[in-house]
């Protein structure tokens, strides 16, 4: 299949970038976006041309690298899917494709598709852990965990720190991350010492980065390649409230 | 190149006792005037940082991702094996120890291997207590599968995300730390060389990945925990982004690389599809708890899985070895899926996979449970593929997976560079010829956790703190040799991509020192591999600049070191002249296609040392000495 891509090039952090036009021909459809992107990009080489920057990794859609809007959806027209994983058989021979970077405020972008989430750690640095010195555990065993609350923690824990849930959110908002560390930690004992603490400070961390509030559009979830719930955002809202109160007594 | 692996005397299992008592210790007020580098933040990096760093001492940590949180740890799948006999099924350390070395293929070092199974209780403890979601039962304990190698039920798991979560934990306890300020995080930072100065590690050189700016770091003890080297074969299941240029470098500098040819095939991963294929996706070795393989038994067999009836299916694994039957080591059960492709009874169009059948699990358990275990494996294979594994059998087919090889390190798991030591992947210590499925993770945070943070105060102690910094002329003589590569590799302004190299390599690599190796291979492979290297030095294209975000760049220099490293490889596969683990030679197996060992020549790792560019390595041999098990021939019938 035949392919027209417009996809953001931007040369450096001060450059003030543009959408650019390319043309795909010969796009297998068994590829992964990506790797129709490796062939754009081979092409370009060839010629003498700069390839598109783009972050990637273990294109098994787990690393949380990738990190495209596609069509103006963060990784692109299939739900519970990173870029990494959507294959071309989802595209139409000659449709036209535009591809941009993560959009967001507190999401610099660095060069073409290549944008900077060094903000997400720094939420993790304010909380994001439980404080466990190595050494200092008990026999795995002698915590007992209801099945149905490992489960739920292992729903939240299973983000991947892509991003996609600021990039879809009108507001920038990173909740939908914050809660998912937030509610993973909290349904365990073993995160029940720090919580309060933990809570305050990874949504104070996330207010100075600089990303948005939440006012319930719900684009995060629909993003989100995890498809991670809103429920936990109600969950760290709980959490949060509790905290904050309890703060202030 | 003296080889002292340094292991304590004593019984097997004393050693360890005895060699953390009789380690130096660093007083606890010294310990901030120590600095440790650790390149690599994976499952070993992230957790030897985080935890030198909760004993006081300095540490900086480099990686090359935007985060600690995207090492390649965390795409491991089924889980981490520990000796902790919860299901008390006949587990303890003694077996797991017995297992690994056994499933090694009896090539590992039986004194780090019973260390291993001694420290992996505590790893389990350690990763509850920071709250990792282990799969539970529903009383509220821990629950364990069972996984190839192994005829006892001691895999701990998280879903099909146990890397993903092991990582986040230690990440996790690394942020903590960065938060505190003992540790000093550098994202988007390629290590490209190691510092020596008067024969002893001081320090690295690194390439800022969004500047440019080459610049060097000092320190008191240099932690490399860069993971293994199966991009050499350009299709792996590694990230993309996995590399051996920090080992490759440090080899350069002085350090033993050891049994290089050593290299894992998986069995189950998805087969190749095209020429753009760009890496392999891996199905978790926990499918084969519940999933059949098989193929037709007729050859060229057209017809689609369902159409063929039960009496003209081959369900190899279960024929050849009834005993582990579809848990087979992962070299045995790739062999074998090979051998039958090769006799034209592969499926799919290619005819390069085997079925992975789950119909007979399905109807014994129901699609629920199946689901509840599987969901997410399931899950991607659909969206690979684009055919429904709950309907149709998967396809699988070998794929390079992991690397037994790596740098050499003693029992403290230092280099033969003093005060430089290798964890993880990137060495080479305890998985011998073949690595059992779900303990990749039990070592990576067995060196990270418990084996490194004891170990370093030994050298640490007997070193003064800061000697040496970044204004000594040797750090500014490799910050000159780092930038003068950089400059030579856009210089060369040839025709083809740096890919389009990388391609052809891992085409040499796949087919003349893959799943099989003969002498006429690999001598095949001596000649191709020097005459590849030559042409890329006159003819790869680099565009852009080097002061900038280059991605082409970065790759250029990580395939230029695959281009030295393959033909270090292949030189090792042909000098070892026996068959052992995931090292086969066709020249020596038995009259059933098993492989076969020499333990009367081989029963040693073998060791290279680096003699200068286009000079011949030298092989240098420590002795394997098995005290405490017999060496047998290995059978899983």
């Amino acid at each position: 299949m035949k392919l027209i891509l417009h996809v953001w090039r931007q040369k450096n952090a001060s450059d003030k970038g543009k959408m650019v036009r390319y043309e795909a021909p010969n796009i297998n459809p068994h590829m992964s976006f990506l790797e129709m992107l490796d062939v754009v990009n081979e092409n370009l080489i060839r010629q003498g041309d700069e390839p598109i920057a783009f972050d990637h990794d273990c294109r098994e859609g787990i690393c949380g690298m990738c990190s495209l809007t596609i069509n103006g959806r963060p990784h692109g027209p299939e739900r519970g899917t990173t870029v990494c994983q959507l294959h071309m058989r989802h595209f139409k021979d000659g449709d036209e494709i535009t591809i941009e970077p993560w959009r967001a405020k507190a999401f610099p972008v660095i060069k073409d598709l290549v944008i900077a989430r060094d903000a997400f750690d720094r939420i993790v640095q304010s909380g994001g852990f439980v404080s466990v010195r190595t050494g200092s555990a008990q026999d795995a065993n002698a915590l007992l965990i209801p099945k149905e609350n490992a489960d739920k923690a292992m729903d939240a824990a299973a983000c991947i720190g892509c991003g996609a849930c600021v990039a879809a959110c009108p507001n920038a908002s990173a909740m939908l991350f914050v809660a998912a560390k937030v509610s993973h930690l909290s349904l365990l004992p073993q995160g029940q010492i720090e919580k309060e603490k933990r809570v305050l400070n990874m949504v104070s961390s996330m207010d100075q980065e600089g990303f948005g509030n939440c006012t319930n559009h719900y684009e995060c979830e629909a993003a989100c390649p995890k498809e991670i719930s809103v429920d936990f955002i109600a969950h760290l809202n709980r959490e949060f409230l509790g905290a904050d109160m309890k703060s202030k007594s | 190149m003296k080889l002292d692996s340094r292991i304590p005397e004593g019984p097997l299992a004393q050693k360890w006792d005895k060699r953390r008592f009789e380690a130096k210790l660093v007083n606890p007020s010294n310990k901030r005037k120590y600095k440790v580098l650790v390149v690599g933040t994976g499952l070993a990096g992230a957790s030897a940082a985080a935890t030198l760093a909760e004993q006081g001492y300095q540490v900086e940590t480099f990686c090359y991702q935007d985060s600690p949180r995207r090492a390649h740890s965390i795409a491991a799948q089924g889980g981490i094996n520990a000796a902790k006999n919860y299901p008390n099924d006949g587990d303890s350390i003694q077996r797991l120890f017995y297992d690994t070395v056994k499933g090694g293929d009896f090539r590992a070092r039986e004194a780090n291997v019973y260390r291993l199974a001694q420290v992996s209780k505590n790893i389990i403890d350690q990763c509850v207590a920071q709250g990792v979601p282990f799969a539970r039962e529903y009383a509220g304990y821990l629950d364990n599968r069972s996984f190839g190698g192994a005829q006892v039920s001691r895999t701990f798991y998280a879903r099909g995300q146990t890397g993903q979560q092991l990582l986040l934990g230690a990440y996790q306890a690394l942020e903590r730390q960065i938060g505190l300020g003992t540790v000093k995080m550098h994202t988007r930072t390629e290590m490209l060389d190691v510092v020596l100065h008067e024969g002893v590690a001081r320090g690295i050189t690194v390439r800022n990945m969004i500047t440019g700016k080459i610049s060097s770091y000092a320190g008191d003890a240099v932690v490399l925990a860069t993971g293994g080297y199966g991009n050499v074969f350009y299709l792996s299941t590694n990230a993309k982004g996995c590399n051996a240029t920090a080992i490759w470098r440090a080899y350069k500098k002085g350090a033993g690389f050891a049994n290089p040819c050593y290299t894992q095939i998986h069995p189950t991963c998805i087969p190749v599809s095209g020429d753009y294929q760009s890496k392999l996706t891996l199905m978790s070795e926990s499918l084969r708890n519940d999933g059949r393989v098989w193929t037709s038994k007729i050859k060229k067999d057209g017809r689609s899985p369902e159409a063929i009836p039960e009496n003209d299916r081959d369900y190899f694994l279960e024929r050849k070895y009834p005993s582990f039957g579809n848990l087979a080591p992962r070299d045995i059960s790739s062999r074998a899926a090979k051998e039958a492709c090769d006799e034209g009874r592969g499926a799919g169009e290619s005819g390069l996979g085997v079925y992975l059948d789950f119909a007979e699990a399905i109807g014994r358990l129901g699609e629920k449970s199946i689901r509840e275990k599987y969901g997410n494996l399931f899950h991607m294979y659909e969206k690979i593929t684009g055919e429904n594994p709950y309907k149709t059998p998967m396809r699988i087919y070998p794929a390079v997976h992991y690397t037994m090889g790596g740098l050499w390190v003693d029992y403290d798991l230092m280099s033969t560079i003093p005060g430089m030591f290798v964890l993880g992947e990137a060495n080479f210590s305890d998985h011998g010829a073949n690595r059992l499925g779900a303990s990749a993770l039990m070592q990576g945070l067995a060196d990270g956790y418990f084996v490194l943070p004891t170990t370093i105060s030994d050298y640490l102690a007997r070193v003064k703190p800061g000697a040496v910094d970044t204004e000594h002329p040797e750090f500014k003589k490799s910050e000159i040799q780092t930038a003068e590569m950089t400059r030579k590799l856009l210089a060369v302004n040839g025709k083809r991509t740096v890919d389009d190299f990388h391609r052809e390599l891992g085409k040499i690599m796949w087919d003349d020192c893959g799943m099989a190796r003969s002498e006429a291979s690999l001598l095949s492979a001596l000649k191709k591999i020097p005459e590849l290297r030559a042409e890329f030095w006159s003819n790869v294209k680099v565009t852009g600049s080097s002061e900038e975000l280059n991605q082409s760049l970065e790759k250029a220099g990580r395939v230029a070191d695959f281009l030295e490293f393959g033909e270090l490889l292949v030189l090792d596969a042909l000098e070892r002249k026996e068959s052992c683990g995931g090292h086969f030679r066709v020249e020596h197996q038995t009259a059933d296609g098993e492989a076969k060992r020499n333990d009367d020549d081989f029963c040693h790792v073998a060791v290279w040392e680096f003699k200068g560019t286009n000079q011949k390595p030298v092989r240098h041999e420590e002795p394997l000495v098995y005290d405490n098990i017999h060496l047998a021939t290995r059978s899983y019938k």
